[in-house]
């Protein structure tokens, strides 16, 4: 960027914007070629807040309802972490809590903390943010295990009168923050990381 | 407004700027097996593979046979006090579709069915179409959005998913493991390796450029003013 050079996201070829057109296309493979992706702490944001609300109704309204000739139960993510935990199912338990409940928090934390860490033009700990970016962007998708659960649970135990199983409204909001922190994701420039560090180089020489 | 103009490709075509710093870099002429990493932000730029174009089209063959008997044949059965109940993947999908959970229902189905077909379709369509010497314009559409389609394809998450709610069951019935379920297990390994086995700046190094029409235009240009 410095060098007002332009690199493609999609085939990786740098190459030089025509003299007064600013950004340009690749003349590779026709994407169009930003030098940081357009608006992306904004987006970022925006993602983030929509995921942030959708996470409380996701934990507290049921994913699941039980009917049985006893009669119906329903039952929260949480419900169903306990109801997984016995002698014989505590891993089982523990992958769906790990899943579930502490990756979905664990992203929307750590990509508040990405995105303020840019505004305050922090140069501090880049590799250790950097690297929090790509575990984020590589364990965000395994949070779709639940949704996963549900659902063949759901189309499987569909034996009436004797046992049914119905997806809750919860499953909407909970498949809404994967999703949505996923965008937030992909919307986030790693390259803006290293943006105020590069700037300071620029003073130095 | 987005930009029509192409960009002026560099004389050096080595250099090149992280993806995720933007550290401006020369890569090295690789070996194969190989890989060259950024000095700053330890990024994988590029590792070269052997063969790739040939082992990539074997395995997106043989991933193309068994996503096809996957989503044909039974993934999870049971039977409790004499009934018996199974369900296919795509048939997971069909019952949320009509509890009411419509959004949901589509997004397993995409994540499930829809990305992976796209992710192998587009691979297939890219190995066959990269053994040009020169590919067409068309693998570089396929290239730039097989990216995406990998994203959203989650077989893998899906096969979790599975087993848990598999074991869940097993409480409450005999559950029978469908052959779906086997041949998806396979299935996760030869999309590792697909991804492990393709090298995409092989094919970006060999392909017909997007401005190669402007180019022309340019060079016709020019000859028709000085012969004017």
């Amino acid at each position: 960027m410095r060098e007002g050079l332009q690199s493609c996201d999609t085939c990786g070829l740098l190459s030089r914007p025509a003299a007064d057109e600013g950004e340009g296309r690749c003349p590779r493979c026709d994407e169009t070629l930003e030098f940081r992706k357009p608006d992306s702490l904004q987006r970022t944001w925006a993602f983030l807040i929509a995921a942030a609300v959708c996470y409380i109704p996701a934990n507290v309204l049921p994913v699941l309802t039980t009917t049985t000739a006893a009669g119906a139960e329903s039952d929260t993510i949480l419900q169903g972490v306990v109801l997984l935990w016995s002698p014989s199912g505590w891993p089982l338990s523990i992958i769906v809590l790990v899943a579930s409940i502490m990756i979905p928090s664990a992203k929307i934390i750590a990509l508040a903390y990405l995105l303020i860490s840019v505004h305050r033009g922090s140069i501090r700990n880049n590799e250790q943010r950097i690297r929090l970016y790509r575990t984020v962007e590589f364990i965000g998708r395994w949070s779709m295990v639940d949704v996963f659960v549900d659902t063949f649970t759901a189309a499987l135990i569909q034996l009436q009168p004797l046992m049914s199983v119905e997806p809750g409204p919860g499953l909407f909001f909970f498949a809404a923050v994967v999703v949505l922190t996923m965008l937030a994701v992909e919307s986030f420039d790693p390259r803006l990381i290293w943006d105020a560090t590069n700037m300071r180089e620029v003073r130095y020489d | 407004m987005y930009s029509r103009v192409y960009n002026q490709p560099l004389a050096d075509t080595s250099l090149v700027g992280c993806p995720h710093c933007d550290l401006l870099q020369r890569l090295p002429e690789l070996a194969p097996g190989g890989s060259a990493r950024c000095p700053r932000c330890n990024e994988e730029l590029w590792r070269r593979r052997e063969d790739a174009l040939n082992r990539t089209l074997a395995l997106t063959i043989a991933a193309t046979v068994l996503f096809l008997v996957a989503n044909s044949v039974p993934m999870l059965g049971l039977t409790i006090v004499g009934r018996a109940a199974s369900t296919t993947v795509i048939g997971g999908a069909a019952h949320l579709w009509q509890d009411g959970q419509r959004i949901v229902a589509g997004l397993v189905l995409l994540t499930a069915v829809i990305a992976p077909a796209l992710q192998i379709g587009f691979m297939f369509a890219i190995a066959l179409g990269a053994h040009r010497e020169r590919p067409r314009r068309w693998v570089g559409v396929l290239l730039r959005h097989h990216p995406t389609t990998r994203l959203w394809s989650m077989i893998e998450v899906m096969m979790l998913g599975v087993l848990v709610a598999l074991i869940k069951i097993a409480d409450y019935a005999t559950v029978i493991p469908g052959m779906a379920l086997f041949v998806l297990g396979v299935l996760i390994f030869l999309l590792a390796g697909i991804q492990a086995n393709f090298d995409p700046k092989e094919v970006w190094d060999r392909i017909e450029w997007a401005d190669t029409g402007s180019r022309r235009e340019r060079a016709e240009n020019r000859l028709a003013e000085t012969q004017g």
